[in-house]
Order: structure tokens, then C-alpha cells, then sequence
């Protein structure tokens, strides 16, 4: 299985400009990730940390992660098990934290057209998004070192490699 | 060979890239010149990295260290947090250290570390503030940052320029915050695309080194990677004062020919006709003139954060609140950026005109603005001076947080509702 591809991911709809501060809240910050985690989007959305689950999607509208630097505003979708998120656009900051800790973004300007529930299959190196009934949303293409680093597991995995090679990570 | 007309950004760049030209799209790698982190996304996120891979740290001379996220520490976690940043100082030996000395964004330049020319990475999104001393600094997460600690280098697709061109001069009363929340209320949080914004024309070149901090600092607030300002005497009169060494400056501006560049965007303000602007809740981007939001009640009036409790601020502010009290039932909060900015207020007795009108003086610290340290009760309605005003930003998700200048914060305090505070200045007129 590879990090740029999934197939029946069960889609969380979310709407535009969902904030860093929305995914990682500044209270919780003070902990470690699976506290954080246990707060994400609790302001817009309360019911996702408790119920997403290992290889669903985040389909959300334009803007995605605007805000901080804060990286574990994307760490906690790594840790709930996010399998991908697909927007419109990105915040440029959020987009490059979301590779370096592992997490696979798909700027997909048809994301709008994806339902709340919706079982979708995407492949990053192809560059799609395909829904339920078969219909084909194209992708931005992505930088191919940057799909490297979402199947290392992210930079750290990818140094430790560098710096120890012939370890697993 | 000749090099091809560039901006700012792409000179920047290409002489941290060394190379004589880079185009727009192109993916380069940079040497970095300077990275600084705090304590929330610095030691205590590296550290155990580092462990992990047995590396050490490239160049300590090239790492500043500030702590001011967690600082004064309230409980057991911030004590946690800011030990770990002052344990791996001391083990490292860190040369740059600056611990409660106030915010990474103000102590770090005012220290002379930011010089123009240079390239510079940040472990904070606001850290574009670099941009207004003419060096190319943006913001990065702290895994990206264990990369430029352990290698001294970082990837970056070369940006587009969006020139932001204000004409003319602003009117009293109005700053560079107001032209800030102007532009993102027109372009949005993502209009910046995270191409390198510039901004340019009389009305930039006449503001204040603190004032142009403001204008780069919240190109994070656009969407844009960094936010430049081409150095000009006011810079290097700043440096001099911080006695960073001379620097060449005669080729760090767009030239003329890369304006008509199609990767190269300009958009004309005319700064005379701009007014005082308020940000409402919970986006930076709902900002409109401060008439639409004249008369809306506020419990907190909050004069804080890297763009919003400079001394330039604190004057501001003072000069509207000199003489006066704030309205029963207000509180005023004022937290300066910077400990330096702090004894500069004090020697000018703008601390106290600001004391006697019934402000409460906070730490030189983040403070209130990111709710990691004092943070703001729920259904409270907070006028701020800081840069980012989402929900739960200040602690409370049910907070409303309105965004304005120091000016238009003081005068709201004084009135107790939201207030232009021109109104104020003509009572203040002869």
C-alpha cells in the first residue's frame, strides 16, 4: 500500500478557510499530539476527532490550513488516520508542514463536487480523484520528491534514512 | 552573458541559491542564513528529533533562539516547554539567546540579526516581519526546520511578485495596520497565493521600521510567503542604530524591466483616501472601514503581539488616551512587543500616560494573542491590535475578536464601543 493511493475512503465534508487554529487549538498546544488531536476542529466540526477513522478523507473548501506554522495542525489528521485531505487550495505554509510530517494533500479544484459520506479513490501520481459513481476529478500535479517524502512517512523518516542508512524508521 | 531584469524576491533568492538569475516556477535549493524558532515550535520539537537521528546542529552562530510563547510560565506544561528550550540552549551553546526579552519577530530585528540581502527561515508563521529589512524570510514547521538544522538548506518553487503600490501619504490616525487589514480584506486570507508580496511607493517608504514590521508580518494574514520591502536610508539607519554591519543595498529592488514580467503583478492603493479599518470576527479578511462597525460594544480592549505593541504603537495609543480614562467596564490590556520597546515607553512616560488611563501592563510576551499564555474568557468581545483574529484564537471559541490599529483600539477603549478614532483626534485639535 502506498501513501499516494486509497480506494473506499469515506469522505468528512468541511467548508472554506478552515484555519490552523481550527485544527490545532492554541489551548491544547501546550500537549502532545494526541491531546491536540482529541480537540481538532471541535470548533467547527465537534463530533470528527471521535469519529473519523484510519483511512477516511477530508474534503474541504478553498483555503485549507490557513494560519500558523503550527506542523500539528497537520500531525493530527496524520494521527487520526487521515488518509488524504481534498481541497481547492491550500494555505502554502500548511501545504508544505502537511509533506514533511507525512500527510498527502490533493488540490483538486472540482473537490466541491464530493459529498459529505461519499467512498472515493484517489492516486496522487496520477493526479485524480475518482467519486463513487465513476466520475474523474483531476489533481494538481504534485513535485515528485514531495510524493517521495508522503511515502517515506515524512522529512524525519527520510533523514533517518539519510543519516542512518539501512534502518527502517 | 547578461542576467535577465528580476524582482526583489527572485534576486533574493538567486543569491541564496548561488546562481546568477532564478525564473518563477523553478524549484531551488537555498542556503539559509539565519533561522530562528521560539520555544513553542523550537527545542522542545527539535530536540527529541535530533536525538532520533544522532545529527547535530549546522551552524549555531546561524540560530536564534527567543523564548516568548510560554513565558511567564502559568503551569506545569508551559514550565515543561520552556525548561526543555533553556536546558538545549545551554547544551548547545547557543550564541543567540533571547529568553522574556519579548517577541521573535520584534527582539530578533531589533537585535541586528535580520540584515538586507539575506535568507531566512522562521519557526513561526508571522516570521515574513523579516522582509521589511529587504532579506527573503518566511515562515516553516518544526519538522522542515529539523531539515535546515541538520543541513543548512531548504527547497523553495521561486515565486511570482504581487507588488502592492501605495501612493501618497497616509492621513493622521491611520497606519500601516489599517493598510494591511485594506488589502486583506480585498484580496482574501489566500490572495497572496504564497508568492512573495512586495510592497512599494511613497506611502511605504515614508513609514516608520516598526511600521513596515506590520505590513510584512501580516503578509502571513495573505498568503504570501514573504512580504518585502526594498531597503532603503530608513534601514540602514535602524541597522546602524542595532550596529549590524553595513550592507550593499543598490541592487536589493525589482527592476523597472521585471514589472511587465507576466509572474509579476501590481496593485495601486491610493493611501490619502484610505480610513481606519476593523477586522470582525473570525477572519482577518472580514475587515471593512471602521464606520460599519462604529458603536458595537467591547469588554477587552487588547494592545499586544508583533504587529500591534511596538513602540510606535504604544505612542499611538498613548496619544489618544493621554489625559483620559477608558470607559467603566472596560478592560485595557497592554502587553509591549518587546522588553526594548518597553523601556523606550517607559523613558518617554508613554507607560504611564497609558497606566493613568487604566491600562494593565501584561509581560513583553505573546501573551493573549495566540491563548497559549493569558487567555480571554468566553463571550467576551476583544478590539485587538494583534494580527490573527480566528476563532478561539484568544482562548475562547465563543470570543469575538475584532482587529484594529493601536489607534482605533485606544479610542474604542475610551468609548467603550468600537469607535473611529479620528473623532477622538479632532477633539484632541486646537
Amino acid at each position: 500500500m502506498s501513501a499516494s493511493r486509497a480506494a473506499g475512503a469515506r469522505a468528512w465534508r468541511l467548508g472554506a478557510d478552515v484555519d490552523t487554529d481550527a485544527l490545532a487549538p492554541g489551548h491544547a498546544m501546550k500537549h502532545g499530539i494526541e491531546v491536540i488531536a482529541a480537540h481538532c476542529l471541535e470548533s467547527v466540526r465537534p463530533e470528527f476527532a471521535a469519529g473519523v477513522r484510519p483511512g477516511d478523507v477530508v474534503v474541504a473548501g478553498p483555503n485549507f490550513g490557513i494560519g500558523s506554522s503550527r506542523e500539528q495542525a497537520a500531525s493530527v489528521l496524520v494521527h487520526l488516520g487521515v488518509a488524504a485531505v481534498v481541497a481547492p487550495s491550500f494555505s502554502g505554509l500548511y501545504f508544505r508542514n502537511a509533506f514533511n510530517v507525512g500527510m498527502l494533500l490533493l488540490t483538486c479544484a472540482e473537490a466541491g463536487a464530493i459529498a459529505e459520506g461519499e467512498r472515493i479513490a484517489f492516486d496522487a501520481r496520477a493526479g485524480r480523484v475518482v467519486r463513487e459513481g465513476g466520475e474523474v476529478l483531476a489533481c494538481e500535479p504534485i513535485a515528485g520528491f514531495l510524493l517521495d517524502m508522503v511515502e517515506a512517512g515524512g522529512l524525519l523518516a527520510q533523514l533517518q534514512q539519510r543519516f542512518h542508512p539501512g534502518t527502517s524508521s | 552573458m547578461s542576467v535577465a531584469p528580476q524582482t526583489l524576491a527572485q534576486k533574493l533568492i538567486a543569491r541564496a541559491a548561488g546562481k546568477d538569475e532564478v525564473r518563477p516556477g523553478e524549484i531551488v535549493n537555498c542556503l539559509v542564513d539565519l533561522a530562528m524558532f521560539h520555544d513553542s515550535s523550537g527545542p522542545r520539537r527539535l530536540q527529541p528529533m535530533l536525538q532520533a537521528l544522532g545529527a547535530s546542529v549546522w551552524d549555531t552562530s546561524k540560530i536564534v533562539l527567543v523564548m516568548d510563547h510560554y513565558v511567564p510560565e502559568r503551569d506545569e506544561e508551559s514550565r515543561r516547554i520552556v525548561r526543555i528550550a533553556r536546558d538545549w540552549a545551554r547544551d548547545q551553546h547557543l550564541p543567540h539567546v533571547y529568553d522574556s526579552q519579548g517577541i521573535c519577530h520584534v527582539v530578533v530585528p531589533q537585535h541586528g540579526h535580520i540584515r538586507p540581502g539575506m535568507f531566512c527561515v522562521g519557526g513561526d508563521s508571522h516570521s515574513p516581519t523579516g522582509g521589511a529589512f529587504g532579506a527573503y524570510m518566511f515562515g516553516i514547521g518544526s519538522t522542515e526546520m529539523l531539515g535546515v538544522v541538520v543541513t543548512g538548506e531548504i527547497w523553495l518553487r521561486v515565486p511570482g511578485t504581487i507588488r502592492m503600490q501605495w501612493d501618497g501619504r497616509l492621513a493622521p490616525g491611520v497606519v500601516a495596520k489599517d493598510m494591511m487589514l485594506h488589502m486583506i480584506g480585498r484580496f482574501g486570507m489566500n490572495g497572496g497565493r504564497y508568492q512573495a508580496v512586495e510592497f512599494c511607493g511613497d506611502a511605504v517608504r515614508a513609514l516608520s521600521m516598526a511600521e513596515r514590521m506590520t505590513l510584512s508580518n501580516m503578509s502571513a494574514e495573505l498568503g504570501a510567503q514573504a512580504g518585502l520591502i526594498a531597503p532603503d536610508e530608513t534601514t540602514m539607519q535602524w541597522l546602524a542604530a542595532t550596529g549590524a554591519p553595513p550592507v550593499d543595498i543598490a541592487a536589493l529592488h525589482t527592476d523597472e524591466e521585471a514589472i511587465d514580467a507576466p509572474s509579476c503583478e501590481t496593485h495601486r492603493f491610493e493611501a490619502a483616501a484610505l480610513e481606519p479599518y476593523v477586522a470582525a470576527p473570525h477572519s482577518p479578511a472580514n475587515a471593512r472601514g471602521v464606520g460599519h462597525f462604529q458603536g458595537t460594544p467591547v469588554d477587552v480592549a487588547y494592545i499586544g503581539a508583533c504587529t500591534g505593541a511596538k513602540l510606535d504603537d504604544l505612542r499611538a495609543a498613548a496619544q489618544l488616551l493621554r489625559g483620559r480614562r477608558v470607559a467603566p467596564g472596560v478592560r485595557l490590556m497592554v502587553a509591549p512587543a518587546s522588553l526594548k520597546d518597553q523601556e523606550a515607553a517607559r523613558e518617554e512616560g508613554v507607560l504611564q500616560v497609558l497606566t493613568d488611563a487604566g491600562a494593565q501592563l501584561f509581560p513583553t510576551a505573546c501573551g493573549a494573542c495566540a491563548g497559549y499564555g493569558e487567555t480571554l474568557g468566553d463571550d467576551t468581545t476583544v478590539i485587538s491590535s494583534t494580527a490573527r483574529n480566528f476563532r478561539g484564537r484568544m482562548g475562547s471559541p465563543t470570543a469575538q475578536v475584532y482587529l484594529a490599529s493601536p489607534y482605533t483600539v485606544a479610542a474604542s477603549a475610551l468609548r467603550g464601543v468600537i469607535t473611529d478614532p479620528r473623532e477622538l483626534m479632532r477633539e484632541l485639535a486646537p
